[in-house]
């Protein structure tokens, strides 16, 4: 039985299996319609969520299964003090593989080792959050055509954004990849991902403040949300929350076929004029999450491909 | 000058920065062990000026591991028939179990009851395995 914990759960070729069966459920959705039936999914979800959540949902649904869940931590026993593991030890009786979300960063770590069924980390406080990950990587492969040399800017909350230290992650392993890390200081990627992903592995990145410094040399530019809720201090984030935020105008200086992408929701990073733009690419990403979702409990429980 | 009568089978921590033997005591749980202890504080020694000893007699099973974390200045000497047989060099644990206690607010183990509190090695420094937090002193 495996689990989606971390994006290095899944091996670069694994990745790209899934990546590729993604892409051939995007073509034939119907061909995957029945493949679940009887199967059920639960979404214990701790936090909120739109799209992740209901993109988990979707994904189940048009597999041919059914779910379960909670949307809220209040709407589960955890508001009465039950432990993680105690909760998924009883979910795995009711479901065959469940998606987890939760505000602690480990927590679906933690659930995996008491589970019966496989556990998949639908986003864990400011630190991991892999299905996003495969969603980014089938856009960014859709759009580039490639995962590997590629100059990747990522913008924003680095220091807390889930997204930003999953995708950095697995886009490490790609063959010459370089980063461009674009944060006010105070939310520079966290030294677990610095130092222990990218200087060990000899990956070029380098930590700049202004965008428009760097934009010509992107390939991607990865845009992030400050996050209100990884704030303890209102102060900072009122301080920090307008840090970046992307124009058209920012737009004329990158590359004609730059992708931009942004996890979502956004507030105000991203300018309504870019939606139009035809290097905005963060609406496919909401689409491809759907595939990538169905490929991944397709691979997780081990059901026959169409 | 207090006098510890050496030991015929057993082992001896020795070289333990001053003040250190009773957390060390505690981590290797002797409170526990029905064997004689002797804990030696504030001797002399010609290289650090003071240090702490400990000996603990008798044929034990006790993980020295975590010594290499506390102190890689530490040695240990196993002692039979009276004689050194073996020194051992202390090197850091690859992971370090309920020993030291993750200090990131957003951790799991800042509200999960029951949980252990694990570190890996990487790269010379101690990561939770829940969050990848270094652990800060």
């Amino acid at each position: 039985m495996r689990s989606l914990i971390d994006p290095l759960d899944l091996s670069v070729m694994e990745t790209n299996q899934l990546l590729d069966l993604a892409d051939r459920i995007a073509e034939n959705p119907g061909n995957y319609s029945g493949v679940c039936k009887g199967k059920k999914l639960a979404t214990l979800f701790y936090e909120p969520s739109t799209r992740t959540r209901l993109s988990f949902e979707a994904a189940m649904l048009n597999l041919g299964g059914s779910v379960l869940g909670f949307s809220s931590a209040n709407s589960s026993s955890a508001s009465k003090g039950e432990s993680v593991a105690d909760t998924i030890r009883a979910v795995s009786c009711y479901a065959d593989i469940c998606a987890i979300r939760h505000p602690k960063e480990g927590a679906p770590l933690r659930a995996s080792k008491y589970s019966k069924i496989p556990v998949i980390n639908a986003g864990d406080g400011g630190h991991q959050h892999p299905t996003q990950t495969l969603t980014d990587l089938m856009t960014i492969r859709n759009k580039k055509h490639r995962l590997d040399h590629l100059t990747i800017g990522l913008c924003g909350d680095l220091k807390f954004g889930r997204t930003v230290h999953s995708l950095i992650k697995s886009l490490a392993r790609y063959e010459d990849i370089r980063f461009v890390l674009i944060s006010p200081e105070e939310l520079r990627a966290p030294d677990y991902i610095t130092e222990h992903v990218l200087k060990e592995r000899n990956i070029p990145f380098e930590e700049v403040e202004s965008i428009d410094d760097v934009i010509s040399k992107l390939d991607i530019l990865y845009m992030t949300r400050v996050q209100k809720e990884r704030f303890f201090n209102e102060e900072d984030y009122i301080r920090l929350k307008d840090s970046y935020i992307l124009t058209l105008d920012k737009m004329r200086g990158a590359k004609p076929d730059m992708a931009v992408l942004h996890p979502l929701p956004r507030v105000n990073e991203i300018a309504l004029e870019v939606d139009d733009d035809p290097r905005a690419a963060y609406f496919d990403q909401v689409q491809n999450g759907v595939y990538v979702r169905m490929a991944l409990i397709m691979t997780l429980l081990e059901v026959e491909h169409a | 000058m207090l006098n510890i009568d050496s030991l015929n089978q057993g082992i001896v921590i020795d070289h333990i920065k001053a003040g250190s033997s009773m957390k060390i005591y505690d981590l290797l749980n002797l409170a526990q062990m029905d064997c004689c202890v002797a804990v030696i504080k504030n001797a002399k020694s010609s290289k650090y000026g003071k240090k702490d000893i400990i000996k603990i007699e008798g044929v034990i099973d006790i993980d020295l591991d975590i010594l290499g974390f506390i102190d890689p200045n530490i040695t240990v000497n196993l002692i039979d028939d009276g004689k050194i047989i073996k020194k051992t060099k202390l090197v850091l644990p690859h992971v370090l179990k309920n020993v030291i206690k993750c200090k990131n607010p957003r951790c799991i183990t800042s509200i999960e009851e029951e949980i252990d509190q694990v570190f890996q090695l990487c790269d010379g420094r101690y990561r939770c395995t829940y969050c990848e937090q270094e652990y800060q002193e």
